[in-house]
């Protein structure tokens, strides 16, 4: 792996993406935690431009640094109890020692087909663009039905998620 | 394309181990969910990167990419619910630690 343009922003991209995931889950003030979560998610867009998936990165900074990190943001204003959580972890070790497992066991079976040989070391030249992906989302051969069911499904979690947050007035008992 | 395809798996489980770990330990449960956004994140890199890199054949050419992208809204429509019922059970319970909301527990 020589040291050209791709290579150099594949390292500063897995910074972003490492670090930022790193300060996700260790950060004691959540807002500071949102910052983290947005270079992460930022991280994992160069990704997809890396991967020439164009789209998808912008979709990505759209979706989730646009909507879903602001609203995460919300979120952590609205339930402002973060003073009187005295302990950011419980399960500290266990945890710790379980997500250490389970990366070292994904390390083993990622590097393994290495030694026979089986993971591709050099992408194929040709890329599907985006107009591709316009025309198969809309191919009734493509993807229309998985296309029709999310919007269904944007819609239904749209109206469930206000209709879950809207206040009550009649508070009928209980939880 | 210098950058092999193990790399982009190693890094994408790195943030998967990094997202589980924080869903196992954290208390709060806003950081639970910004936890599983960093692992389906983590899916996400993995699926663009199989798809990059895999032989193209022309039934299959756009699989991994529409994958991602319907992932991508999945996560959306699971982010708005998500964070409406901690609001929902802040505003009940004023708590966002999960073991609060423990009612159904048998």
């Amino acid at each position: 792996m020589e040291l050209n343009a791709i290579s150099i922003g594949f390292a500063v991209f897995t910074i972003f993406t490492l670090g930022g995931g790193l300060g996700v889950v260790t950060t004691r003030n959540l807002f500071q935690g949102t910052i983290w979560l947005m270079l992460s998610l930022f991280g994992v867009a160069g990704y997809f431009v890396l991967l020439s998936a164009p789209f998808l990165a912008a979709v990505q900074i759209l979706v989730y640094i646009g909507a879903i990190a602001i609203l995460i943001t919300f979120a952590v204003m609205l339930t402002r109890s973060v003073a009187r959580i005295k302990s950011r972890y419980f399960r500290l070790l266990p945890s710790f020692v379980a997500s250490l497992a389970l990366f070292l066991i994904l390390l083993f079976g990622i590097t393994l087909p290495i030694f026979g040989g089986h993971l591709p070391e050099a992408a194929p030249e040709y890329v599907a663009s985006t107009r591709d992906l316009g025309a198969a989302l809309v191919d009734e051969n493509g993807y229309v039905a998985p296309f029709l069911l999310a919007s269904v499904l944007l819609t239904g979690a749209m109206i469930g998620a206000i209709f879950i947050a809207r206040e009550d007035k009649a508070k009928g008992g209980g939880a | 394309m210098t950058v092999p395809l193990w790399m982009y798996l190693a890094v994408a489980a790195a943030l998967f181990s990094i997202g589980v770990f924080g869903v196992l330990s954290r208390r709060n449960a806003v950081a639970i969910l910004m936890s599983v956004e960093l692992m389906l994140n983590a899916v996400n890199i993995n699926l663009v990167a199989f798809w990059r890199y895999s032989e193209t054949s022309t039934d299959l050419l756009l699989n991994g990419y529409a994958f991602t992208a319907f992932v991508l809204i999945v996560a959306a429509a699971e982010a708005a619910v998500g964070l409406a019922i901690i609001i929902t059970v802040y505003r009940n319970r004023r708590s966002v630690i999960p073991e609060h909301a423990a009612t159904l527990k048998g």
